[in-house]
């Protein structure tokens, strides 16, 4: 049986280095096996956050030889050959070792302005299937935050986190907005709160998406096009100006209902 | 005496999957205090990775399907051993469950016109299973969790609670944890408590489930005082991947034999036909033609024998490979890709397929997926009544899979996820209605806090001791040999002596390094719920002297009809987690005659 080494950061928010492990490599394993073997054995206190190792809960995003992957759906056989190097997410800072603290994705889900449909008919909504497609594609995200993680305005930026969601949020702006039922208008919150002008469109949070959302093009310049019709669009706006709204504006949009 | 960082609330929920955060929505929407604690991040736990779907007589699909049937097919999975009541509340408030949930923002799958459209799973007459895909579970955890975070809640992520802690009556008044990231003790005081910390596969080898299910909230809640009932009823699902070894467990849905799906073995033959016990042959296909109409009609032929619940199914599979008729990797073949178009199984099944592909390097478009039987659920949990989610420790509350009852010897199919919305809300409900009551807690025993967290600490102090992991690893192996799919009297024998052995090196683990973020550690904390919930598991495997559901003895092959009348309940009368444990006989709820009426028809 071959051998393969395993270079992983260790360390915590004041600093670390890479330690390395060699294994015996074994049949059809990926990442996060070699992970847990190291930690059954070498070194238990190896701190790395997994749940489903299934691709689908997004606990386990690293980046393995420089990319943000679930170290879950990654083979080890379709790694080039050579020591295969694990560090935490870049964006996000250390907590120990792989673990990172992604709390800010959670303070921009608190900051995002809740559905708000019609009262429900006594036996349901109707909807159709071609009206929910767009808004499910978006919401197979498992929230990993690898595109979070590769997004520039962030990655190179720590002050922007004030005021910008990131592509995680866009999809979920765009899944609200694109909804059958709602009728909260956050097009002006995403462009004033959100910082949706902010992204330069480089595809790169497309890229690592591992359930393959196609994030910039299905949502993001869709964004991106009905703010710039909400806030530019003489019509439109004058429409706004003497029609009674049926959507809110970005004022009230940002008060969350009651529950 | 140290202090804690310390919160109060009316109600604390134990866990953040479907039951959890269900059950935090009604309470908040009572004007409530809540917090949620949860071992992982938000929107992780287990029910992110429920496929299939959840199970509602809507009648989108068949009108003629209703809450009765439900309730009829729920209890004869059920093998007849659940608390009726939770399966008849159950099959009338699914439907309202899943419909709210769209109000929250879900977006189903839907029929032509407009409704949410609903699949067939195994055991259910009609098909009831509303459905995105094959990812369900995240959109009820999802929708649930945007809602809990748009109503403000206080959710503590990944902190694992400890010990319930009691007031001078014995009563619920809070609970001791620690933080993950850091390792720092936390107390809460609540004057109740709801428990929704799922299940307990992590104790097997071959499991479908996660590092998390370990059984926190059956021990805890056993350890306060409450009682654990049908804890031999382990459900192994049918289909979990064999191959490679690495993913051995690996849940594959139960939709794919729904949407038409086969079980083959290595002779090629769809071997399901030989395996149709007599309780549902009146309803099952006889041929393959006949099972094929079916899922086009279902008034064209019976139910292809694929959809037998899952305990026949498993049964069926592990019978197959002992045989000799296995897959080259132990297992037998699920096949759809030569029944349906590749574009079908790529919409319908689009997990599947990925899962396959990257992780098996199989294109279940055009090959047999290899598959066999995986630990995947625990019917058994905490006694709980029906109505309330109360269980006899005032103010102590359990929702989801650690509540038991509901599913009997074996759990359908698609019936977990509308279990959480249905008994999370009466749970939420039941914590209301008793504060309420003006009960609250009178003190706060900080005895069981300092208790608890020297023994949380012990394997610091220790210089030498036992990797936890060596623990883990022999007591999954022992658990999968000795009381797997397949029991006798002289193993399970074996396995409560091992048990103890286990217990005896639990006290000895220790661990290395410090207590942030530190998984070893949480490994140890998380070594005594494991061995308290195997050893109910192995009492009552024993005890249980029958086959019945997910519980099956090779010694006792048939079900035995005065086994047919109780549960086994477990207690232990000091609260230590390898204190002295008591099981007794506790009967069934008395059915009225108008529900026993429901279960004799013919249909």
């Amino acid at each position: 049986m071959s051998q393969v080494t395993m270079r992983v950061w260790r360390g915590d928010a004041n600093g670390g280095d890479f330690q390395e492990f060699a294994l015996e490599r074994q049949e059809g394993e990926v990442v996060l096996d070699v992970i847990h073997r190291i930690q059954a054995t070498e070194a238990p206190d190896l701190a790395c956050r997994w749940n489903c190792k299934a691709g689908k809960c997004g606990s386990c995003a690293a980046e393995i030889n420089g990319k943000p992957r679930l170290m879950c759906m990654t083979r080890m056989d379709q790694l080039p050959e050579g020591p295969v190097t694990v560090t935490p997410m870049r964006t996000f800072p250390i907590i120990r070792d792989l673990v990172t603290d992604v709390s800010f994705n959670f303070a921009m889900a608190e900051r995002v302005p809740a559905l708000l449909p019609p009262p429900m008919p006594e036996d349901g909504y109707r909807m159709y299937q071609e009206d929910v497609e767009r808004g499910q594609e978006f919401r197979k995200c498992i929230e990993c935050f690898m595109c979070q993680d590769v997004c520039h305005v962030i990655r190179d930026h720590e002050e922007n986190k004030q005021h910008y969601a990131g592509p995680r949020f866009f999809i979920r702006y765009a899944e609200l907005e694109m909804h059958p039922l709602d009728t909260n208008d956050r097009r002006d919150y995403v462009r004033e709160e959100m910082g949706l002008g902010y992204c330069n469109i480089t595809k790169c949070c497309t890229e690592v998406c591992p359930e393959h959302i196609k994030i910039t093009d299905n949502a993001i310049i869709p964004m991106k096009e009905r703010v710039v019709d909400a806030h530019y669009d003489p019509v439109a706006w004058l429409g706004r100006k003497i029609r009674r709204r049926t959507k809110r504006t970005a004022s009230e949009a940002s008060v969350q209902p009651q529950p | 005496m140290t202090d804690y960082e310390h919160h109060d609330y009316d109600v604390l929920i134990i866990g953040a999957g479907g039951a959890g955060l269900r059950a935090a929505i009604e309470a908040k929407q009572r004007g409530l205090s809540v917090g949620i604690v949860t071992k992982s991040l938000l929107g992780k736990a287990h029910t992110v990775m429920a496929e299939g779907g959840m199970a509602a007589a809507m009648g989108n699909v068949y009108p003629e399907d209703n809450w009765q049937v439900h309730f009829r097919d729920t209890m004869r999975g059920g093998k007849f051993l659940n608390n009726y009541r939770m399966a008849e509340l159950h099959a009338k408030e699914a439907p309202d469950r899943v419909r709210e949930l769209e109000q929250w923002g879900a977006l189903f799958d839907r029929t032509k016109d407009g409704k949410i459209l609903q699949r067939d799973f195994g055991g259910h007459r009609y098909a009831r299973l509303a459905h995105v895909g094959d990812r369900t579970g995240l959109e009820l955890i999802r929708t649930l969790q945007q809602k809990v975070v748009s109503m403000g809640t206080d959710v503590y992520m990944e902190c694992k609670v400890l010990r319930l802690v009691h007031d001078e009556h014995g009563a619920i008044a809070g609970a001791v944890a620690y933080w993950r990231p850091t390792g720092q003790f936390v107390t809460f005081g609540a004057k109740s408590i709801i428990l929704a910390t799922g299940g307990v596969g992590k104790s097997w080898k071959f499991t479908s489930n996660s590092w998390e299910s370990t059984g926190d909230g059956h021990a805890m809640a056993l350890w306060a005082g409450a009682e654990l009932i049908d804890m031999e009823a382990i459900q192994f699902h049918p289909t979990g991947m064999v191959w490679p070894l690495s993913v051995r467990g690996l849940l594959v849905t139960e939709g794919v034999r729904g949407d038409g799906g086969v079980l083959r073995n290595s002779n090629g033959e769809r071997f399901m036909f030989n395996y149709v016990a007599d309780m549902f042959r009146a309803e099952t296909a006889e041929s393959e033609e006949e099972a094929d109409r079916w899922y086009e009609d279902h008034s064209a032929g019976r139910r292809p024998p694929e959809l037998l619940p899952r305990d026949e199914v498993a049964r069926a599979i592990n019978a197959e490979v002992k045989n000799g008729r296995g897959s080259p990797h132990g297992g037998v073949f699920l096949d759809i890709g030569s029944r349906r178009s590749a574009e079908f199984i790529r919409r319908r099944l689009p997990s599947m397929y990925h899962q396959f592909m990257e992780l098996a390097g199989v294109d279940i478009t055009r090959e047999s997926m290899e598959i066999g039987p995986t630990c995947h659920y625990i019917m058994g949990g905490v006694k709980v009544d029906a109505d309330t989610a109360a269980t006899r420790v005032p103010g102590l509350f359990a929702a989801g899979e650690v509540a038991g009852g509901m599913h009997g010897a074996n759990r359908l199919g698609g019936n977990s996820l509308s279990d959480l919305v249905v008994f999370g809300q009466r749970a939420g409900l039941g914590a209301a209605a008793y504060l309420e009551g003006g009960s609250g807690p009178r003190g706060f025993d900080r005895g069981e806090v300092e208790a608890a967290i020297v023994q949380a600490t012990a394997p610091f102090e220790r210089e030498s001791g036992e990797n936890p992991y060596d623990i883990q690893r022999d007591l999954q192996e022992m658990m999968q040999a000795n009381v797997g799919i397949i029991r006798n009297g002289p193993e399970i024998e074996e396995a409560i002596v091992a048990l103890e052995t286990l217990s005896e090196r639990v006290r000895n683990v220790a661990v290395a390094g410090g207590r942030a973020y530190n998984p070893g550690w949480n490994l140890a904390t998380d070594l005594p719920s494991m061995i308290t919930v195997s050893k109910c598991t192995a009492r009552g495997a024993l005890e249980r002297r029958e086959s019945r559901g997910g519980h099956t003895r090779e010694d006792f092959p048939k079900a035995d009809p005065e086994f047919g009348t109780f549960n086994l309940a477990h207690s232990v009368a000091d609260g230590r987690w390898d204190g002295e444990f008591t099981t007794v006989r506790s009967p069934l709820l008395v059915m009225p005659d108008e529900l026993k009426a429901l279960l004799e028809e013919a249909h």
